[in-house]
Parts: C-alpha cells; structure tokens; sequence
C-alpha cells in the first residue's frame, strides 16, 4: 500500500509540473512585447482604407475611427470640380456666343402663316415651367456651395455670405421635391415622343437644321430634343437619387457612399446646368418661333412645318386641316 | 506659441470612457453629440486596442479647406475652431473629416442638420474668451484660463495627452524606450502627416 501511495504522489507531481509550464509558457511570452499581436494603425490603413471598432455609445456610426478617403474627396471638391464646373458651363456660354454671332437667330424661311397649331397643353408647359423654375434655384444655390467661397464671399463678406447661403441651402432642399415631381411627370408624358427611331439618325447626318440652312424632317420631338429629353430624365434621375442620400445622411450609406454621391451629384449637375444654358439659348434667341411653344403652347404652323413636319402631318390627319386656328387662338380652343 | 495637438497611447487606454464623459459635462454638450468618443478595435480578441478619438485639431485641416462659407479658423495655437454663426449646417467638413468629429444636432431631419458642434480642444470660439454666449455656443474655454482639455486633464492612466505637439511627443517616445513598445501615435499621420517613431 506504501508503494501504490508513493505512485499516487509521484504521479500527481509530475501532472501537476506539466500543468504549471503549460500556464506559465503564453504569459512569459506575452511579457516580452504585449503589442507584438495588437492591432497596428497602419497595417488596418492599408487593409480597408479606414478603421471601424466598437463604441459603447448609442451613436454606433462613431465606431469608425479613421478614413482618410475624406482627402481624396477634398481634392475632388476644391479642385477638380471648379475646374470641371468652370470648363463646362464658361465654354457652353462662349460656344453659344461664338454661335449666335455667326449664325444668328434660325429664322422661319417661310414666314409667319398666322395660323397656329396647339403643341403643349396647358398641363405640360406647367410641369415644364415647374421644373425649369426649380432648376435654376437649384443651380444657381448649388453653384454657390462650389464657387461662392472664391467667388462671392470676398465681395459681400461672411455674414451676408451666410445668410445667403444658409437661404439657399434651404431651397436647395425643399425645392428639390417639386423638381423631382417634375422630372418624373416630363419622363411619363413625354416619354412616347422621345423613343429614337430612324428619323433621328437622318435628322442628325443633316445637321439638324442648326448647322446650314436644311430643315429635316421630324416627329414630335426631333433628335435634339431627344437628346434634351434624356439628359433631363436621366441627368434629373441621379442629382435627385443621390441629393436625397445627401439629403438624409446615413438612411443609405456611410461616409464613403456620401463622398462618392456628392461627387455624382456635382458633376452631373454641372454638366446639366452647361446643356440647360444650350436648351435655353435655342428655345429663346436662337430660333424663331420656339419659344411661344412653351410660352402658350401653340406655334405657327409654318414653324410646325419647318422644324417638325411629321408631327404636323400626324395632327393634321388626327383632327382634319380645320384643327389649325387663325391667330389669335379662340377662346373655344 | 505651441502647437496644441492629442495623443491616445493605445497601450495604456483602458476603454473607462471618463474622457467622453468628463467632456459631455464641461461644455454641457446635448444628448445625442459626442465630442469625443473611444473606439475599441478587435473587441474581445487578443491584441485589442481602445482609442480616445475626437477632433485633432489637425494641420491643413480638411474641414476648414471645404467648408463652403468658409466659417474654419486656426488659432495661434494650431486649434481648429468655427464660427456657428457662419455655419450652415451642409455636412460638407463631415464627409471630408478623417475622423468624424463634426457632429450635427439633428442628423437626417431634411438636411436641416442645424450648426455643426465639434470638439474646440476646450478653446471655446470667436466669442470673446470665457464669456456667456462663448460658453452656450461652444462650451468652456480652458486654455484662455491657462489649463489644457479636461479629456485628457483627467485621463486614470493618461493614456489621453494634450498639450504643445513636441512636448507630448517627448512624453510618449519616453514611455515607448522606457516600457520597450508602443502601437504608435494613432491618427498622427492623417493628422499631422507625421508619425512618433515606437
């Protein structure tokens, strides 16, 4: 029984030695350099671009530590933009200029017939002259977030500045609805008229009538106006899409997301603001006869003729050669 | 004059949050902002690390580069402080910041998410030193009175330093030879495009 006692007690030593190395091992190791397995700075950098933990905050957004992309986005914002912003608008000004003095007004070739034809209804000319309303308040405020501090700032000093810019801040929001509104009613009644055909591509080896003195035959709505058509749907798409993510930060995406939309946002509008200058100078200066389209909504047929024969064909066979009216349009119509 | 600039030794900072705290009730920041904030990388997992992290105040700052009313001014100290009297609420320092310090009172109400509040490194704002708009706007203004942030003021293990950039940097590279190791100056090299070697 002394024997079997001694082998209880050498054999529970034994265990008990192994046990105290196998404890003793990681934490004489650890002693040596407690930062040799923790997380290094530079090495999460280069990982994601960003460092992310946790936070025993409510605001679990703050969990993020570090993102240096906000300097990329800076570079974006105060150099890369203006220079886009500023080429794109300043050369569409200079071209149209450039354009009016050499070409001039697109007069009617045959003159004014003094019989009309209704091209936009009373419904569709308020929903464009909502949108275009919308569109230059839009412009102009958002104009002012790029080029206001170099531009304007040093003219009216920084309370004026900021007053006006919070102003335009505010309708730069709100006004960002009817506008949306608009964009989505132009896409629906007039997205029949802007589907391209053959006629567009006619239309555009002619030099649409803009370049020369030629008068191609168009529908409703010519490859010009298509184009226009598309810029507005498409273009208004994405400002609207990404001003709301703007709009309401963190509903869609963090930080990185909303560089990348003010980036979207702000290229695309500049490039809309530079071919909306192109719309207008068309529809005013640049062409006779255009502007009362959109201003009471019917044009003379010679202009109808000129510029969109196949339409005026098509509303000639749809209401007879009566549906013309002698100016000025009755009150019945 | 000193460069005033904030250093969280990783290796001390124990995650007490006292510094988030102590800044919430010096300014009497609301509910809902945080200043500053501590952010625990690899929670639970061996080689984790807590770092205090608010403004750092930092040199060429981004915020002050973007803002678009330019409403960003560096005292002679080298703290990044603003005007919320010319402030308006965009957002834009808050997509260019590194590290997330502007913070907005009402974050996703239609954009109108009121004056941007940041950490001042307890330097108060344009408002004449210690006086009572100063202090509902900004909170107080502890380096006119000659202390340094409370954050770090109180820090248990002051892990958190504030103060001159070079003074501090000495106090750590001390720690670092004397202690054998250290994770390094967190946010230095965003910051202040250096780094303290470890």
């Amino acid at each position: 029984m002394a024997s079997f006692g001694r082998y209880i007690r050498l054999a529970l030593g034994a265990w008990a030695f192994v046990l105290l190395v196998a404890i003793s091992m990681p934490a004489a190791a650890q002693q040596v350099n407690p930062t040799a397995s923790s997380v290094k700075e530079q090495q999460l950098l280069q990982e994601l671009n960003r460092i992310q933990g946790r936070v025993s905050i409510p605001d679990q957004r703050s969990g993020v530590l570090e993102q240096p992309a906000g300097r990329d986005w800076r570079e974006f914002r105060n150099v890369t933009l203006r220079w886009v912003g500023g080429i794109a608008i300043l050369g569409m000004l200079a071209l149209l200029v450039v354009f009016y003095l050499s070409r001039g007004m697109v007069r009617l070739q045959s003159g004014r017939s003094g019989r009309t034809v209704e091209r936009f209804s009373a419904f569709e000319r308020f929903v464009h002259w909502m949108t275009a309303t919308c569109f230059i308040i839009l412009a102009v405020s958002g104009l002012n977030i790029t080029f206001g501090r170099p531009l304007l700032l040093p003219l009216i000093g920084f309370e004026a500045f900021s007053e006006w810019s919070q102003w335009a801040k505010y309708a730069h929001n709100y006004l960002s609805f009817p506008f949306t509104i608009g964009v989505v009613l132009i896409f629906l009644m007039w997205i029949g008229g802007n589907i391209p055909n053959k006629m567009d591509i006619q239309w555009i080896k002619r030099g649409g009538g803009i370049v020369g003195h030629d008068h191609p035959p168009a529908y409703r709505f010519n490859a010009g106006q298509k184009a226009i058509y598309w810029i507005v749907v498409i273009g208004g798409g994405l400002v609207a899409a990404t001003g709301y993510e703007l709009m309401f930060p963190f509903y869609l995406s963090g930080i990185e997301g909303m560089q990348l939309a003010q980036i979207v946002h702000s290229i695309v509008a500049v490039l809309f603001i530079a071919v909306m200058f192109a719309h207008i100078y068309i529809g005013t200066i640049g062409m006779e006869g255009a502007f009362e389209a959109m201003g009471s909504g019917t044009v003379d047929v010679n202009w109808a003729r000129e510029h969109h024969s196949l339409w005026l064909e098509e509303q000639s066979a749809r209401t007879g050669p009566n549906g013309t009216q002698p100016q000025p349009a009755t009150a019945a119509e | 004059m000193a460069r005033m600039k904030f250093l969280c030794d990783a290796d001390r900072c124990i995650e007490c949050n006292a510094c988030v705290t102590a800044c919430k009730n010096e300014h009497e920041v609301p509910w809902g902002i945080n200043r500053r904030r501590v952010v625990t990388i690899n929670d639970g997992k061996p080689g984790e690390r807590s770092i205090s992290m608010a403004c750092m105040h930092c040199t060429d700052a981004p915020c002050q580069a973007v803002c678009p009313v330019n409403c960003f001014y560096t005292t002679a100290d080298g703290v990044v402080l603003h005007s919320k009297d010319l402030c308006i609420g965009c957002g834009y320092c808050f997509y260019a910041c590194p590290f997330g310090a502007p913070q907005y009172p009402k974050v996703g109400n239609f954009g109108s998410r009121g004056k941007m509040d940041k950490c001042t490194f307890c330097a108060g704002g344009p408002e004449a030193d210690g006086s009572k708009e100063e202090y509902e706007k900004y909170g107080a203004n502890r380096l006119a009175e000659g202390k340094l942030p409370l954050c770090a003021e109180m820090c248990s293990t002051k892990s958190l330093l504030a103060g001159d950039g070079e003074i501090i940097a000495q106090i750590y590279k001390e720690r670092v030879t004397k202690r054998g190791y250290g994770s390094g100056a967190w946010g230095w090299k965003t910051a202040y495009r250096e780094t303290i070697g470890s």
